[in-house]
């Protein structure tokens, strides 16, 4: 721990500035044109996207909202590099991605994204230190810097004490640290949340957003999937999604901030020990 | 603004938290991870990673995992028992046939032919005593000669009788089956020469012609009402192929010809060579010796025989070797048996693991990752069950003499052979449930309840 301290305070960059001109070279980290995807049901072609432009900037912090069969979650498994489209183009981070192989994709998905979904997905068998330290295996990075930066990552989320505990032994909220750490590890290019917060109870997911905020603070691109308009309001930029398309794109007048809201919320009946 | 409704109003006073509560403090220098270069390196270390996870997620299922190698672990087992117990029987059966010696030839005469029927080696009496001083005299290399008439009769001493093998041999015989005397002496050439009544009793007649214990040296035997005195005992042989080899009498060959058998025909000729690799050119020379001293013109079959033991140890031990192997192939059929077992409980464990897949898959895993994880896993599986079974069937092999008093022999090259064919078997009933994991669509693996 100690010399994991040191090590990270021996780093010139502490967090991300994007307005460093190195960092911020004005390439969007989401620029699609034109996506489309459709499905094939029986005879019955299904249009779960028409023809969405998009662009993301680095640094951004985006809700995408809309209700089930709006399109948002096929969005979402597009520009997380699980799906490919049937049409249209898609610039992850300068990089055209519609037409790489499935290895390629799992690369991409590896080096520059970072996933946080809504049942937490951790890995049951392994500890939190392990499931942060999943994506640098497959990054193939060796053991000591896996070990380092995944201590690191938990600590960051407030959970390094918790390092060797199961997902099993945890509550939801810290489960979603974990995962939050998970995906933080790799230093991604963009962090997809899909409903963070739909299985954890209303303070707790204030708290996660108190992360992401300040995840995004220090730099992080983050688009996060919500059907909830609080979840959406902690967000500086909401887009929606209706029938496929997208229905509207805007920046929030009044970003309300987690940490502030957290400070004001009651203490919880009964909190499981840390 | 603050839209998330709180169930209660604001304080101006900071809410007293509860100590256990985790605050959230992060501060943004906390995220120190997002700028550094995100971690790399090479595929290789990606491979050797599936191996601790293949471990832990066997370990998570230990009752599963051990059952399910249950069939390897019986196979390999199986395997190396049957192959330790086959060739400790081969060992065995070959180091009392080496006791016959293996230098030693056999000459039998031949079968007789009465209108087209045969009635079988042996059954004529074309061999006669010259024609063993003619492989003495022939120059055919053998260290040693020896006619043998025998038959079974009734020997009598004092109140005692007993049914044995008579063979009248000449002094050669006991160097040529590797006799030792145990008291008194073997008889001598002059004993042959002079046809004198000296025997010589194995073990088994001594112990049962002179019960109380009082040397037979000296001692008068009767066979068939012929006076015998008995000159020596021989060593015990015990008992091996033809069964006890020491119910035996042996009495100078001219003696028995003389006074016992009263016959010019003999039953066989016993010959020795200095050494098995003179097996073949003796053999020669003798067949031609013996077809002279028979006049069989050209093109005419011989009327003996000429076999020799290691001819006879290699075809027992040929017997025993085709035993094993078919034994060892009948377990080898558990092994594929155990394979197949594995290759079920991967199938069920890639389908209940859809999900762990799907985030694996998620967060960069290549379909080459995956495959090589179950692929490993698998390999783990039957190499674990492959050496349990072979700890097991050592321990069998071993415990056998113990127990079941069976000769083994621990088979190396079994044991090396059963760690390849199990670690080949994970790979080849891995292969499939591997490919069906590493295919997935990981979009609908992440969404498996």
């Amino acid at each position: 721990m100690t010399t994991m301290m040191i090590e990270n305070q021996a780093r010139p960059a502490r967090a991300l500035d994007t307005s460093d001109p190195m960092l911020s070279d004005g390439i969007p980290v989401i620029q699609v044109a034109e996506l489309t995807k459709d499905y094939t049901l029986g005879t019955n072609v299904v249009h779960a996207l028409r023809a969405v432009s998009l662009e993301v900037q680095r640094g951004e912090f985006v809700a995408i909202m809309g209700p089930s069969g709006s399109g948002k979650s096929t969005f979402m498994n597009l520009i997380g590099c699980l799906d490919r489209p049937s049409s249209g183009s898609y610039e992850l981070d300068g990089v055209e991605v519609t037409h790489l192989s499935p290895v390629q994709l799992a690369d991409l998905r590896n080096r520059k994204l970072g996933f946080i979904f809504q049942g937490f997905n951790l890995l049951p068998k392994m500890d939190a230190l392990a499931n942060v330290a999943l994506p640098m295996v497959y990054a193939g990075a060796p053991e000591a810097i896996r070990l380092r930066r995944a201590m690191a990552a938990l600590d960051a989320v407030g959970l390094a004490t918790r390092a060797r505990h199961r997902p099993s032994e945890m509550s939801g909220g810290q489960q979603q640290r974990v995962a939050i750490a998970r995906s933080l590890v790799n230093a991604p290019k963009l962090i997809l949340a899909d409903e963070p917060t739909g299985n954890l109870d209303s303070r707790t997911s204030v708290e996660i957003l108190a992360i992401l905020q300040k995840l995004n603070a220090a730099g992080a691109t983050i688009v996060l999937v919500t059907h909830e308009p609080d979840i959406a309001t902690y967000c500086a930029r909401t887009v929606v999604f209706k029938d496929g398309a997208l229905l509207s794109d805007e920046r929030n007048q009044h970003v309300a901030n987690a940490a502030e809201a957290l400070a004001s919320w009651p203490a919880p009946a009964q909190e499981v020990p840390a | 603004m603050n839209t998330l409704a709180s169930p209660f109003p604001l304080r101006a006073t900071p809410i007293q938290r509860l100590p256990s509560a985790p605050a959230p403090a992060i501060d943004v220098d906390s995220f120190a991870l997002l700028a550094e270069p995100p971690p790399t390196g090479s595929r290789h270390l990606r491979f050797f990673e599936s191996i601790p996870s293949a471990l832990t997620a066997l370990r998570a299922n230990k009752g599963r995992s051990v059952l399910t190698t249950l069939g390897i672990i019986i196979g390999v087992a199986a395997v190396i028992a049957i192959v330790a117990l086959g060739e400790g029987a081969t060992a065995s059966v070959a180091s009392q046939l080496q006791g016959l010696g293996v230098n030693v030839l056999t000459i039998t005469p031949g079968s007789t032919r009465s209108g087209g029927a045969s009635s079988g080696a042996g059954s004529s009496v074309t061999l006669k005593a010259a024609d063993a001083d003619a492989i003495a005299a022939g120059g055919t290399g053998v260290t040693a000669v020896s006619p043998v008439v025998s038959g079974s009769a009734q020997v009598i001493a004092g109140s005692a009788n007993w049914s044995t093998r008579i063979s009248a041999v000449t002094p050669d015989y006991q160097t040529i089956q590797d006799w030792h005397v145990a008291s008194g002496a073997f008889f001598t050439s002059q004993d042959n020469t002079a046809a004198n009544n000296v025997a010589v009793i194995g073990q088994t007649v001594a112990t049962n012609l002179f019960p109380n214990g009082q040397s037979p040296i000296g001692q008068l035997i009767q066979v068939r009402n012929v006076p015998f005195t008995v000159v020596g005992v021989l060593a015990s042989k015990g008992s091996g192929i033809g069964g006890d080899q020491d119910d035996t009498v042996l009495i100078p060959f001219r003696t028995g010809q003389v006074r016992l058998f009263g016959s010019t025909s003999i039953n066989q000729i016993v010959v020795q060579v200095a050494d098995t690799s003179q097996i073949a050119t003796a053999s020669a020379k003798i067949t031609q010796v013996l077809r002279q001293d028979h006049n069989l013109a050209t093109g005419k079959a011989d009327d003996f025989s000429i076999r020799n033991n290691s001819d006879i140890i290699s075809r027992v031990s040929g017997v025993s070797q085709t035993m094993t192997l078919l034994l060892g192939g009948v377990a080898a059929v558990s092994l594929v048996v155990g394979g197949i077992g594995i290759m079920n409980i991967m199938l069920v464990s890639v389908t209940e693991r859809t999900r762990e897949i799907g985030i694996r898959l998620a967060i960069g895993a290549q379909p080459g990752d995956v495959l090589s994880q179950f692929l490993v896993e698998a390999v783990v599986l039957s190499l674990l069950g492959g050496i349990l079974g072979i700890a097991l069937g050592s321990g069998v092999a071993l415990l056998m003499p113990v127990v079941a008093g069976f000769a083994t022999v621990l088979p190396w090259n079994a044991i090396g052979l059963s760690f390849g064919v199990s670690a080949a078997i994970g790979v080849f009933f891995g292969i499939y449930p591997a490919r069906k994991a590493s295919r997935l669509d990981p979009i609908v693996a992440l969404r498996y309840e």
